[in-house]
This record gives structure tokens, C-alpha cells and sequence, in this order.
């Protein structure tokens, strides 16, 4: 791919390879830590002999390290025929990929610090399979070809021709660094890290009072536990604080005519668009330090894989619309990508005063409300979460009740879509009245589908 | 509308295998507690295996008769449990794969379990206790209604 072509010709339907610096950016961090590890380990006290077989150890795995990537560099090819992406891959196993792109859910570009420094962007592009191979991954591009790539699919996925310019997008919110940062820092982990200092502090506080000698030593032994617990706690969400603003860093979206754009990262930048249409379901979240606030998280789903296989990765794969804004501006997005629905409910929706004898503590928070388009559902008392489904994209209903519910005459109505578990819950409604809005959503879902297409 | 149930022989493939595992109790507790205690503790064991026995029948026979399922215009509506009560609609546009599968027990009468799936994972709409020629023919059906009706994610 030379550099300087206004269009890779990979577009235009030849075979091409990836970027032929990929396999420096995809053994970069690996060789990095190898080396960190090779040196210290090297210089650490040994004998020579053993030393000469770590170093040797240290360069096989090195040479194997890049071999690999550059193999895997060689047999890759891609290109888009049609309207479809096809990846081929692999040495031993061949993979063929296929992805149609009138199916693509979500286009990622996502630039990790060392593809950065190299000017390069992976794609990946969010299919709703199931499989292992998921997303379409084109690592590395040219930013240049990444972001002519996306530009393709995102206008081959709106079913435009394909050397449809980008368009522009215009600015629709940012979110400020400083708020995001104290937002990061407000997590409910701090009221676990206070309950063990209390604990730790009773234990020190109880333990000269203690008599005997060996409780008192008992005691003490505790309380240092307890302390070096306290500190890989902290540790732990140093570092979660830590990844959580650099991912989010910069937060901006905005509105293009395909879709929404995201913007964020602070070492590595992502860019994700997401196409109008794919969204599965907007929920809005107000954890509980946040509240004195008024600050709320609003997050998007579109349809990807039920469960991802690492907890980072499903971090990673969260669409955010805003991962910390003010409850007026959280209000404003959500009428933004879904308009006419309700952010956060009134007490009109509640179900029944009984309802409280089943959830006392989150009775406050429930609320279900819903008109011809959207579903929207309240639920959480910690973290009341409000969730925003379209009824074209409701895939089952489920009615459920337990015995303390049907001695209420209540029962748990659940509304699944296509997108990774979040459930709009109508938890507790009357019996008679749950009945009704199971036959009622069918209804609705099935005319909204039916205008949808 | 009328819910259609599942086939009676589900009944007797439910009574089997709690009939064998019930013996198997009985096996057990009755030897282990004659041999432990003597008699007294050989009839306590099969008294207890058999109260066993009794009660799994009646909660048995509740689950199995909670099962229903009704094809409507343009949804499937299946219903079940005893104590919580679950009913699920899905809709047939929305329905990805169908699958049938049959145990060893329900092979035995001639039985088959149709499962539907949707994009989405929670969704659990399972008609158990079909004879396996009506759930084939359901299949069928519902992946032709599906595909008459699918729409896009």
C-alpha cells in the first residue's frame, strides 16, 4: 500500500497485506516486557553457566516472538469485494473470513501508544456473530487507510456506494478531563476500603486492652494482614482508576450523518462510530458517589457477543455515551439518539404500594414507562439504572413470579434485546396489569418492526 | 386461545426417572441405615426415601402440568414452573436458530425438547415432551414462520 494513495487498493477488490510495520507494533509490547524481564533477570545473581542459558532462553523466545508476527503478518491478506470484507489468515489453520457488511453493527479504530508513535490504526469492525472471531480485525493500517476503510464500510453498511465521502460531523458533547477524573476516583470500592480500615482500626484499638500476651500478638499480626490486604486494595484501584481515565480521556461525540462518532483515549485512542439504527439499548446509571453529584454514566449497547471472554475486553467493548456528565446533559444525550423517550422516570410508573414488602429498599427507584416506541425501566437502589430500549429491537418478553409475588398478585416483566445483559426490568407490576403489557409490548414491537423496515 | 401441552409420555418419562432414582435412594438409605442401626434404622431409611419419593412426584406433576405453549399470529408464547411462574413470548422475526434434542430417557418414549434462540442470551423459550414427530413438524414451522418474518438485528 503505498503511502499517499487516496484509496488503498484493497478497496477496490485486490489482495493486499497489512501494514508492513504491523508486526513491529504487535511484538513491540511483548518484546519490551521480555526484554524488562530478560535483563533483570540476567543481571540477577547467577552463575555463569546458568546465566548464558537465561540469555539464551530470553533471545529463543525473543527470536520465536518475531518470527510469529512476522509470519502472521506474511500469510494475512484482506480485501472488500462487494459489499464484503474478506480476511484470510493463518499459517497452519487457514482462517477465511467473511464479514457482510450490510450486517456490520459498529466500526472501531483503535490506535494503541506504539501503533500511534508509527502512525498506524487497527479496524475492527463489531459483527452481532457469536463465534470466536467475532470482530473483523485489520491490525495494522495507515491511519490514512484506516480511516478510508471506515469511511467504506460505514457507507457499504448504509447500503451507499462505496466512494461515498465521509461526512462530516459536527460536535455533540465533551466530557471534562477534571470531571472525569474526579468521577474515576468516586468508586463504591472506597466504602469497602473504609470498612476495613474501621475493622483494622478496632482490631488495633482492642488489642492493648487485650491481657495476655499472646493476644495481644495475635492482634497485632491481625492488624498487619489487614494492612498489607489495604494496600494491594488500593493498588488494585489505583490501577482501575488509572485505565478507566485513560480510557476515557478526551471523551467527545459526534453526530454524522452515519452514525455516532466516538472519540476518547489518552495513550491509546479509540475511535468508534456507531451507525443509527444499531442501537440496541441506551442505560443510564447513577452510582451512588456520584449522586451527591448529579453526575450520571450513560452507556450504549449494540449487538455483539453475550459474554466476552475477559473482564477488561468487556470493559473495552462498552459503548459509552458519556462516561460521566451532569444528570441535565446525561437527560440531553439520551433524547439525542433516542428522542421522545423519558431519561428518568416520575413516580407515575411505580408499580403498586405492596410492591414494597418485596423490594423495600430499590420500591423507591422502580418504574416502568412506555409508548408506542421506546420501553423504559427503572431499577437499583445502590445504582439506579434506567434503561431505554426501542421496541423494534425487543427480541423476547418474559413474565415471571415467584410465590411472594403472586401472594402480592405482582409479577416481574423482563424485556431482552440483542445486546450483551442488560435486561429492561418492569420488576413488580400487578399481576392483571403485567399480563396486559406482555400482549400490549408484542403488539407494539411487532408494528414498530414492521415500520422500522 | 388454548395452550397446547406437551405430550403425556413426558409424564411417563418424568415418572421413570424418578422412579429409578427414588429405588436408588430406597438402595441406599434402607441398606446403609440397616446396617448402621439394625432394623429401625432400615425402615427409617426407606420411610425417609420414600416421603422423598412422594413429594418429588407432586412437584413432578405440577411442573409437568404448567407446561403449555400456543402459536399465535406472530409470536410464541411458551409457559412454565410450579413456584415461579415463567412465561416468555418471542416473537418469530426474531428467532435465529431453532434446535431439537432428545436424551437418552426421552428417546426411550419417543421424545424431543425444540429450544428457540434469539440474539438474545436470556431469552429461554424450551417446549420439553414433545413426541419427536411433532417436534420436528413444530421446527419446521417455526423456522419457515421465521424466515417469513425475520428482520434485522
Amino acid at each position: 500500500m503505498p503511502p499517499g494513495s487516496s484509496q488503498a487498493p484493497a478497496l477496490a477488490g485486490t489482495w493486499c497485506r497489512l501494514h508492513p510495520l504491523s508486526p513491529v507494533v504487535r511484538i513491540g509490547v511483548t518484546l519490551g516486557a521480555a526484554l524488562v524481564a530478560g535483563v533483570s533477570w540476567v543481571s540477577g545473581d547467577h552463575s555463569s553457566s546458568g546465566r548464558t542459558v537465561d540469555t539464551l532462553v530470553v533471545a529463543a523466545l525473543a527470536v520465536i516472538g518475531v518470527a510469529a508476527a512476522v509470519v502472521s503478518w506474511l500469510v494475512t491478506r484482506w480485501r472488500v469485494v462487494g459489499d464484503e470484507l474478506q480476511v484470510d489468515t493463518g499459517l497452519v489453520y487457514r482462517q477465511s473470513l467473511r464479514f457482510p457488511l450490510r450486517r456490520v453493527q459498529a466500526v472501531d479504530v483503535v490506535a494503541p501508544l506504539t501503533a500511534r508513535m508509527l502512525g498506524l490504526a487497527e479496524v475492527r469492525i463489531v459483527s452481532a456473530g457469536t463465534g470466536h472471531h467475532q470482530h473483523g480485525r485489520l491490525a495494522y493500517l495507515s491511519n490514512q487507510d484506516a480511516a478510508a476503510v471506515r469511511a467504506q464500510l460505514l457507507a457499504l453498511a448504509h447500503g451507499l456506494a462505496a466512494e461515498t465521502p465521509e461526512p462530516p460531523a459536527f460536535p455533540l458533547f465533551r466530557v471534562e478531563n477534571g470531571r472525569l477524573i474526579a468521577a474515576s476516583l468516586l468508586r463504591g470500592t472506597w466504602l469497602l476500603v473504609l470498612v476495613v480500615i474501621a475493622v483494622g482500626a478496632t482490631v488495633a484499638a482492642v488489642d492493648p486492652a487485650g491481657a495476655a500476651g499472646t493476644v495481644r500478638q495475635g492482634g497485632t499480626e491481625a492488624a498487619t494482614s489487614l494492612i498489607s490486604a489495604l494496600a494491594t486494595g488500593l493498588l488494585a484501584l489505583g490501577l482501575d482508576v488509572a485505565r478507566s481515565v485513560n480510557g476515557d480521556f478526551d471523551f467527545t461525540i459526534g453526530q454524522a450523518p452515519d452514525g455516532l462518532r466516538l472519540h476518547r483515549g489518552l495513550l491509546q485512542k479509540r475511535h468508534e462510530t456507531i451507525p443509527y439504527g444499531r442501537i440496541q439499548a441506551v442505560r443510564l446509571i447513577q452510582p451512588l458517589l456520584w449522586r451527591p453529584f448529579g453526575w450520571a454514566r450513560v452507556e450504549l449497547d449494540v449487538a455483539r457477543q453475550p459474554e466476552a471472554r475477559h473482564q477488561g475486553e468487556a470493559r473495552q467493548l462498552a459503548h459509552l455515551l458519556a462516561p460521566v456528565a451532569t444528570l441535565d446533559q446525561a437527560r440531553w444525550l439520551v433524547a439525542q439518539v433516542a428522542p421522545g423517550a423519558p431519561a428518568t422516570l416520575a413516580r407515575a410508573g411505580a408499580p403498586p404500594r405492596r410492591a414494597w414488602y418485596r423490594a423495600p429498599l430499590s420500591y423507591h427507584y422502580l418504574s416502568a414507562w412506555h409508548d408506542d416506541r421506546w420501553l423504559v425501566t427503572q431499577t437499583g437502589r445502590v445504582r439506579p439504572a434506567t434503561v431505554i430500549v426501542p421496541l423494534e429491537k425487543v427480541q423476547s418478553i418474559r413474565l415471571s413470579s415467584g410465590p411472594l409475588l403472586r401472594a402480592l398478585h405482582l409479577a416481574d416483566l423482563r424485556i431482552d434485546t440483542a445486546g450483551r445483559r442488560w435486561v429492561a426490568a418492569a420488576l413488580c407490576r400487578d399481576a392483571d396489569e403485567a399480563t396486559a403489557l406482555v400482549h400490549q409490548l408484542g403488539d407494539l414491537a411487532w408494528r414498530a418492526r414492521r415500520l422500522s423496515w | 386461545m388454548q395452550y397446547r401441552r406437551p405430550s403425556p409420555r413426558m409424564w411417563l418419562a418424568r415418572q421413570t426417572v424418578l422412579g429409578l432414582t427414588s429405588l436408588l435412594l430406597l438402595a441406599i438409605l434402607g441398606v446403609s441405615g440397616a446396617l448402621l442401626w439394625g432394623v429401625p434404622g432400615g425402615l427409617a431409611g426407606i420411610g425417609v426415601s420414600l416421603a422423598f419419593a412422594v413429594t418429588s412426584w407432586l412437584v413432578e406433576r405440577g411442573r409437568y402440568r404448567s407446561w403449555g405453549y400456543l402459536e399465535r399470529d406472530e409470536d410464541l408464547v411458551v409457559k412454565r414452573g410450579l413456584l415461579f411462574r415463567r412465561l416468555t413470548v418471542v416473537p418469530f422475526g426474531r428467532m435465529q436458530f431453532v434446535d431439537v434434542t432428545a436424551g437418552p430417557v426421552d428417546r426411550l418414549y419417543d421424545l424431543a425438547t425444540v429450544q428457540l434462540h434469539t440474539a438474545a442470551a436470556a431469552t429461554d423459550a424450551r417446549i420439553p415432551g414433545l413426541r419427536s414427530a411433532d417436534a420436528a413438524q413444530l421446527r419446521d414451522r417455526l423456522a419457515t414462520l421465521g424466515e417469513a418474518r425475520t428482520s434485522g438485528l
